[in-house]
């Protein structure tokens, strides 16, 4: 992983270098296209097990292309990722899911005319031949956001966007994420429900999901990230563990609002 | 009188909506997961209705199979139960492959191309099977034999309902019936519609899309055909430009019923031949094709999104 923090203006030194064993995924100089333009401009990235990581920066920067990258919607031109070890950039958008790589899309993207239970059994595509599993899974779903049981028969596209967030989440751990990625999932959501969704994510984390977190809300989610990357425009400029970055004069200057 | 032929128109009605319910379906699931018109479906019909010609003709030939077989097929009930499900099965697998490979070739390479692309892929598709047909089977139209037995059955004053009638009826309802319940309960069905509402979400859930759109290509041509054959019985005759008048037909009631949305492509369909019909009964009948697309211009005013057909709701 030395090669990891080439194009990195690395002002914590050493904290992107941490162990390397470990490691669930990791993206080796990613470069990514929309048509002529070129959105990731050679992106390295690693998320370690059990690990909360958050990519930060403003619009546009690229956050929500690099998920979408890892999980098969988009492809690299050049470059590498790997889960495990295995060379995924190739696969297609289902056959990363089957590898346990879980991602919560931007905006939520509930199915709006289905109910509750079968956006969450949709979760659980892949897991039809567990059923006990597919059971108890959808009941920690439920003991995680009991509104969603309430609303179990309710069409998703009738719940409140607060309510479609946990559903979105929920769905996403239906099935059974080695590696659940969480793109803005605070965007648009009363400051209520936000820390929900905050705390929810630290539970998560703490019975044993890494996390990759796509954040506008830069404070929130470098408080409870145990490393942080900074893009602009399409490269990472900053990386370390997230204490530290909430506490860097520029990430405070450019991400927090302060002067 | 007048009551006489409102029953009667009744029935003509529904038995007609009962073949448009199943090629609109071929159109909605299409669009639904595509959001692309298969102008090509109309020949899907025509297809199918050749295939099933072919597949009786051949069936009830002494020659092929033996006139004890052929005796046996189509003198007795259980044998004309086995002639035709042979006929359908057949029918609806062959078009549905014909669905699929139409897919693979004419739609799939340009996924991602601008919008009117595949639709001018599909038109292509559309003359090129109607001009294999006059190519390769006959320019003229041909008879579809009876082997179905029809009788005539009085319900009201003078209005009747054929044997074919009731057979193209409850084939019609049952199988609209196993549709929505694969649609709504099995989990592939789920998958459909999943990628029906999101398509990269669907991807996310592990879905393969190209599994899904291939299914939606095999059903509805699959259930063309058998539109196409019902037809065929029905009218005892079958063309090679059969499927044009019927395929706008049905798409229109797909539209009426809101496209992409299975249970309107049904309604639409029975709602549409019903109003046909009792146009053909009471003005006149050249008047039934101008009062079809009448009503699609008042849907398309007053109901854009169809009778079934929901508002677009996008929180954000």
């Amino acid at each position: 992983m030395s090669d990891q923090t080439e194009a990195v203006v690395d002002t914590v030194p050493a904290a992107a270098r941490q162990v390397s064993e470990n490691v669930v995924l990791q993206l080796d100089k990613i470069h990514t296209f929309y048509g002529a333009i070129e959105a990731l401009k050679g992106i390295s990235v690693d998320v370690h097990q059990g690990e909360i990581v958050t990519l930060i920066g403003a619009n546009g920067a690229g956050k929500s292309t690099t998920l979408k990258t890892i999980s098969g919607l988009l492809h690299p031109k050049s470059g590498e990722i790997r889960l495990l070890g295995e060379v995924i950039s190739e696969m297609k958008v289902h056959e990363v899911t089957a590898k346990g790589i879980i991602q919560v899309p931007e905006g939520r993207r509930i199915f709006p005319r289905m109910t509750v239970e079968e956006n969450l059994e949709m979760g659980a595509f892949l897991r039809s031949k567990d059923v006990e599993g597919v059971k108890s899974s959808m009941a920690q779903a439920y003991d995680l956001f009991p509104r969603l049981k309430e609303r179990r028969m309710q069409k998703g596209g009738t719940l409140s966007g607060g309510e479609q967030q946990m559903l979105a989440m929920a769905r996403g751990l239906m099935a059974a994420p080695k590696l659940l990625m969480l793109d803005e999932p605070s965007m648009g959501l009363a400051p209520v429900i936000v820390e929900l969704i905050f705390e929810t994510i630290k539970t998560l984390n703490a019975q044993g999901i890494t996390i990759l977190l796509v954040e506008q809300n830069a404070a929130m989610a470098l408080q409870i990230a145990d490393r942080g990357y900074v893009l602009e425009t399409g490269s990472v400029v900053l990386t370390g563990p997230g204490r530290d970055l909430l506490h860097n004069e520029q990430v405070r200057k450019t991400y927090l609002g302060e002067s | 009188m007048a009551l006489d032929t409102l029953m009667q128109q009744m029935v003509n009605g529904i038995t007609l909506g009962g073949m448009y319910a199943l090629i609109a379906l071929g159109y909605t699931l299409v669009y639904g997961i595509m959001l692309m018109i298969n102008f090509a479906h109309s020949e899907m019909f025509m297809a199918g209705a050749y295939v099933g010609l072919f597949t009786l003709t051949g069936l009830t030939n002494p020659k092929l199979v033996g006139s004890g077989t052929v005796a046996f097929l189509t003198k007795n009930g259980i044998g004309l139960v086995l002639l035709f499900t042979i006929v359908f099965l057949i029918a609806g697998v062959a078009i549905g492959l014909l669905g699929v490979i139409i897919e693979r070739t004419a739609y799939r390479p340009l996924r991602n191309a601008p919008r009117l692309a595949p639709l001018i892929s599909a038109i292509g598709v559309s003359i090129f099977l109607q001009n294999a047909v006059l190519l390769w089977v006959d320019s003229k139209a041909l008879p579809f034999p009876q082997v179905f037995p029809i009788v005539n059955i009085k319900i009201f004053g003078n209005a009747s309902i054929s044997t074919l009638q009731i057979f193209i009826l409850v084939s019609v309802v049952l199988i609209l019936i196993v549709l929505d319940t694969f649609v709504s309960k099995t989990r592939i069905g789920k998958a459909m519609r999943a990628t029906s509402q999101d398509r990269d979400a669907a991807g996310l859930m592990g879905v393969n899309i190209n599994t899904v759109i291939a299914l939606a290509f095999f059903i509805g041509p699959a259930l063309g055909a058998v539109a196409g054959i019902f037809n065929g019985m029905y009218y005892g005759t079958v063309n090679w430009n059969m499927g044009f008048l019927p395929g706008i037909k049905s798409f229109t009631a797909a539209v009426i019923g809101g496209i992409g949305n299975l249970r309107g492509a049904m309604l639409g369909g029975f709602v549409l031949g019903i109003i046909e019909s009792l146009a053909a009964g009471f003005l006149a009948t050249g008047y039934k094709d101008v009062v079809a697309f009448v009503i699609l211009i008042l849907v398309l005013i007053f109901r854009p999104g169809g009778l079934l057909g929901e508002s677009v709701v996008e929180k954000v």
